[in-house]
């Protein structure tokens, strides 16, 4: 394996697009703007393709992983801190850049159709390309400061993204939220990496992985500490408990985008960055159970604020904050291969749900709201045919992607003892609620009278629906290579021992439990949605206190802002900026001049406002300086009896 | 070469001061000042990048020194040089120049030739501020380079210019009395204004230390209110609202910076020493009081101001840290912020010639109308924000990972605070000024997109804050060929007031090995 992959490629080809159609996109005509904005991903991805070729196609290959590619000339190169621009390919990365690249490339395609009569055409392509320039970045990088400059820069495009339809305040506003909770997350990122060079002297990831490797007794401690931070920065990227909030919003920005970056790839980089320092989390239990804790808690709280959301894009983003905790929960009890195997399924079926939803939206003229749709499969047949196995597969039915995944996840959090199986319980818990939301969502949409006035329904163009099919097809399939394979084949980048089904009858109890569970959701989804549609509001009648709650989102928005955005701003207006600035420092200069004031005559002039004054004795005193320096001073001086010492001579 | 070399610095002397003889003996006619202050200031940009271009990395010490006796008595010598330290921040005072001047083309309309033989005057005083090796020299430049300034300020300010002059005036020109004194007194002692001999007179210990620790702190006083270090900033504010932008996108940071590097720790490292751990504490005060309130300003100077006062306070922690990598990061940082702020203030100073107005909330949706404004807008903001790949990041990371490692923790986390507040008032700022819907007022006055004057000097701008996000050894490799930090006589732990209550006790790695 001398031969060289040409990684540097990967993110250079997307980021050549964003420069050609971010700088002349405004002058380019609109078909060289979407062949450069399609050339770009496709170029990476077959980069990417011939990479996985040379190595998947030759077993021996494996040995030689993982790869290394880095730029002779250092980044940041200061004192004792040195960090560089090195690329690393290994299993992990592999898996994640096929993902990346590939729906990205398929997201891309889809856009052209979705994006074709929107204003800033251009814009909206040299963005998307830039996402992947730093969405590779992140997940090629060979030290966790190169994976920081993924990871600010995937925000970066997520901002722009979300904020693309800028005229409308509430999309400006979702951006700037998102980026700012972000940035909440990346100071604890920011920290963990601190504390890594203050311990470790490095940030390379194979360095830091040797120096634990040497010491196979440091667990805990600072380790922990390290691995919270990380954490910290996971869940505002990965939109976990407690920084989730931003994600709902984003649903402000194009659809296309809520599947490529709010969906099936950006958001994953929280799972993929704890899987790639898996070596410091196996060394720090606690941080691992908080993970776990993390990734349960809001795979429930988010499924639950799913269940009532009207707004069909919404109802898919508390499915992914939701989903995206079944991954944390992986990790959490260091099932690493089993999360990124549902981070690369779910990157099939919700950037699939995604892209129908938009199908539909783009279909009824732009409407969001589920309750003004109903209906739609005769309308859209190839949409509600992708659409259902997408449901399917986010719901864990056999043989769908989901059911692989989840199982995986379900069966490695079970084995944890008792802690685990009361992570198992939530996460089969969830998967009630995931099959309920989820039909719900299906019915609402596709089954039923039409309820909305859409006098017209647009077709949706093949450049839309060649997308759609292809993640359909993935949907189904994407699972079949079973968590043994697929664990066994990241196994050396993720560290893990093989799966063994050491008990391969419990395993398949779980699996039938999950199935059933899931398909108790779909029957309660078919009761309330179907069969009685006037229950859910009888219900939510009855338990007004409880509807309320969830309805609203348990209120942690407006908790976020009583308790953290007014007082800061209030305290910084009022006492920082009135009480401190103006009153005290500056009533404190002003008693000082004052008094110089009120001291002499000559102040006093200049503080009449007469320029000529003022600017006189402002020339005066240059020079009265300038006179020092020529006057003989030490002349001066000597007549006046001063002695001068001079010392060191 | 080596007569250029010799001659190089007195030449980035000459030819501002030249040039502003030139513009005052010409007619004001047309744009003729202007078109001569152009000149001039490309003409002396190139002089400086001669330095960088011939500097030679693995000799320490001055470069293109020029030491000739210019009094007899006083001693005072016209000695000029540059080290590691300085050299940048001549080339970036070089580049700074030519842009002030096309930032002015417009604004400026009435008494060219006073406005810009100023302007051309403060160049050269800011130039000898930075190579200047004599300290008498130094102290006459630095005096000379506050005159133009508030001169300039009384006659352009927008409205209120008289008073923000005062006030300008009071904080700088009083604090520089002591500043004098001491200098004066070092004389006294030492029979020297030369910064080398009084570096070693001083090292020696033949002065009292109670007197040097007086004068010490007349020397950081004078340059604290210069940064501005918080509670010295109180005529920031006024003189951004007030400035030419020409003028107040030199006014604050590298002139009290490099003058606390050079003159402040490279003359008294011990006093430096002992107020260091104040000087930390009021930098990440500093840091998140400017934060706090750019938050809340109304108008976008003054945000910009408050911005400035948490950007630079980040630079002060980095110097009194006294640690190498957060001296090298310092001084990136200076370079970084400098080109930073010189394109915000030529947006800013565009939308204010465009519509007039500086109240934040006038404005709303200018990105329809003006898309590479918007672009060039955000790209800036980005870059001042710390977004990595771009200038900002470098010396953000840098400090605040040698504050964590070298310094205090607990001080380290405070200022990374910072990396938040500073990413919400810079996009409210972004979103209040070109998102959202069209303002009235917007609407009311349509305006012309950049130009192309304001093209040519915003596109290197946003090259090079690119260029410095990725590249920074071009500049780190010879920035740390000047930096000295003071080496402790015995390990000097600064102490986190908080550390009880920061309870992240973490075992050192031999303990965790255990």
């Amino acid at each position: 394996m001398n031969e060289p992959l040409y990684l540097w490629l990967i993110p250079l080809l997307p980021f050549t697009g964003f420069v050609l159609n971010g700088v002349f996109g405004r002058w380019f005509p609109k078909w060289l703007v979407t062949t450069i904005g399609l050339l770009a991903p496709a170029a990476a991805f077959g980069v990417v393709l011939n990479a996985a070729r040379g190595l998947i196609g030759f077993a021996p290959a494996f040995a030689s992983l993982p790869y290394v590619e880095a730029c002779p000339v250092g980044w940041i190169s200061v004192g004792t801190l040195h960090v560089g621009f090195s690329f690393v390919l290994d299993q992990l990365s592999l898996v994640m850049l096929l993902v990346v690249t590939g729906v990205g490339f398929l997201i891309h395609i889809y856009s052209v159709g979705y994006m074709g009569h929107e204003e800033g055409y251009a814009r909206y392509f040299s963005f998307l390309n830039l996402f992947l320039f730093f969405m590779t970045t992140l997940v090629l990088a060979g030290n966790l400061l190169l994976m920081f400059v993924g990871w600010e820069g995937v925000g970066l495009a997520s901002y722009l993204l979300i904020g693309f339809f800028f005229k409308r305040k509430s999309a400006a506003d979702a951006g700037k939220k998102a980026f700012i909770v972000n940035r909440i997350g990346d100071f604890g990122f920011l920290i963990g990496i601190f504390l890594l060079l203050a311990n470790f002297d490095t940030l390379t990831f194979s360095e830091i992985a040797d120096k634990l490797a040497s010491n196979p007794g440091w667990t805990g401690g600072v380790l922990t500490v390290i691995c919270l931070c990380l954490l910290a920065g996971a869940t505002g990227k990965s939109a976990q408990l407690p920084l989730y909030i931003w994600l709902p919003d984003a649903m402000e920005g194009p659809t296309p985008v809520s599947a490529l970056i709010h969906a099936a790839t950006m958001v994953t980089a929280g799972v993929y960055m704890i899987a790639r320092t898996h070596f410091l989390f196996d060394r720090a239990p606690f941080a691992l159970g908080v993970v776990a804790v993390v990734g349960a808690a809001t795979a429930f709280f988010a499924a639950t604020m799913g269940l009532m959301q009207n707004d069909i894009k919404r109802v898919l983003a508390y499915s992914t904050i939701s989903q995206l905790g079944y991954m944390f929960l992986g990790c959490g009890v260091a099932a690493y291969s089993a999360a990124i195997f549902h981070l690369m399924t779910h990157a099939f079926f919700k950037a699939l749900l995604f892209l129908a939803a938009g199908s539909v939206i783009h279909a009824v003229g732009g409407e969001q709201d589920m309750r003004k749709m109903g209906g739609l499969w005769k309308k859209m047949p190839v949409t509600f045919a992708t659409m259902t196995a997408a449901v399917l597969a986010i719901s864990g039915f056999f043989p769908f992607a989901g059911f692989f995944s989840k199982d995986a996840i379900l069966y490695a959090a079970y084995l944890q003892g008792s802690f685990g199986k009361v992570l198992w319980f939530v996460g089969v818990f969830t998967a009630l609620l995931t099959a309920l939301y989820m039909f719900r969502l299906w019915y609402m949409t596709f089954l039923g009278e039409p309820r909305g006035e859409h006098g017209h329904h647009h077709a949706t163009p093949a450049s839309m629906l060649v997308p759609l099919v292809i993640l359909g097809v993935l949907s189904i399939c994407g699972g079949w290579i079973g968590i043994e394979r697929f664990g066994a084949f990241l196994a050396p980048a993720t560290g893990e021992l093989h799966f063994h089904p050491t008990t391969p009858h419990l395993e398949l109890i779980l699996s039938i439990v999950a199935i059933l569970v899931a398909l108790e959701g779909w029957l309660i989804a078919d009761k309330y949605y179907r069969r009685k549609p006037e229950r859910p509001r009888q219900l939510a009648a009855a338990l007004p206190g409880v509807y309320n709650l969830v309805a609203n989102k348990y209120y942690v928005d407006e908790f976020y802002g009583a308790t953290v955005v007014k007082p800061l701003l209030a305290g910084s207006r009022y006492v920082l900026g009135w009480i401190i600035d103006v009153g005290i420092l500056g009533g404190a200069a002003w008693l000082l001049a004052g008094l110089a004031t009120l001291g002499g005559a000559i102040l006093q002039r200049w503080q009449s406002g007469n320029l000529r004054s003022y600017a006189a004795w402002l020339a005066a005193g240059a020079a009265a300086v300038l006179l020092f320096i020529v006057v003989p001073w030490g002349a001066v001086m000597a007549s006046l009896g001063i002695h001068l010492t001079m010392a060191g001579h | 070469m080596d007569a250029i070399n010799q001659s190089i610095l007195t030449l980035i002397l000459l030819v501002p001061l030249a040039g502003a003889i030139v513009v005052a003996l010409m007619p004001d006619r047309a744009k003729l000042p202007n078109w001569i202050a152009l000149l001039t200031t490309l003409a002396s940009f190139v002089l400086t990048l001669h330095l960088p271009e011939h500097f030679v990395l693995g000799q320490g010490g001055f470069q293109f020194e020029v030491n000739r006796p210019w009094i007899q008595n006083p001693a005072i010598n016209y000695h000029v040089g540059v080290d590691g330290l300085s050299m940048w921040l001549v080339v970036l005072t070089g580049l700074l120049a030519p842009i002030g001047v096309l930032v002015s083309w417009k604004v400026i309309n009435q008494r060219r030739k006073i406005f810009y033989s100023l302007f051309l005057v403060q160049q050269t005083a800011m130039f000898c501020v930075f190579i200047s090796l004599d300290l008498m020299v130094y102290y006459g430049f630095w005096e000379l380079s506050l005159v133009p300034m508030a001169i300039l300020i009384a006659m352009y300010g927008r409205k209120d210019g008289p008073r923000a002059a005062l006030k300008f005036f009071l904080y700088t020109f009083i604090p520089s009395a002591p500043l004098l004194v001491a200098i004066l007194w070092l004389y006294a002692r030492t029979g020297s204004f030369d910064y080398a001999t009084l570096r070693i007179l001083i090292a020696h210990g033949s002065l009292a230390p109670t007197a040097l620790s007086w004068a010490a702190l007349a020397f950081v006083v004078a340059f604290a209110v210069k940064v501005p270090v918080f509670p010295l900033h109180g005529w920031l504010a006024d003189t951004f609202a007030e400035a030419p932008v020409a003028m107040a996108m030199v006014v604050a940071g590298k002139l009290g910076l490099y003058s606390m590097l050079r003159f402040h720790i490279g003359l008294f490292p011990e006093q430096a020493r002992i107020v260091a751990p104040c000087l930390i504490a009021l930098a990440v005060i500093g840091l998140l009081y400017g934060a706090c309130l750019a938050l809340v300003q109304r108008d976008f100077w003054r945000l910009l101001a408050f911005a400035a006062i948490s950007q630079l306070s980040l630079i002060t922690l980095a110097i009194y840290g006294l640690t190498f990598n957060g001296w090298a990061g310092g001084v990136y940082q200076i370079l970084a912020h400098g080109v930073e702020d010189a394109a915000f203030f030529l947006l800013l100073g565009a939308l204010e010639y465009r519509y007039g107005v500086t109240r934040i909330d006038a404005y709303g949706g200018l990105g329809a109308k003006l898309p590479r404004a918007t672009s060039f807008f955000v790209i800036t903001a980005l870059a001042m924000i710390g977004l990595p790949m771009l200038s900002g990041f470098v010396g953000e990371f840098i400090i605040l990972s040698s504050t964590f490692t070298g310094v205090s923790r607990g001080w380290a986390i405070t200022a990374a605070l910072g990396v938040i507040l500073g990413a919400a008032y810079m996009l409210w700022l972004v979103q209040r000024i070109f998102y959202g819907p069209e303002s009235e007022m917007a609407a009311a006055r349509p305006a012309a997109d950049l130009e192309f004057r304001e093209m040519a000097v915003l596109a290197p701008l946003a090259v090079l804050m690119l260029v410095m996000g990725l590249a920074p050894s071009i500049w780190l490799t010879s920035i740390q060929t000047g930096i000295h930090p003071p080496q402790p006589k015995e390990a000097a732990v600064l102490h986190f007031p908080f550390a009880s209550v920061s309870v992240v006790t973490i075992p050192s790695q031999e303990e965790g090995r255990r």
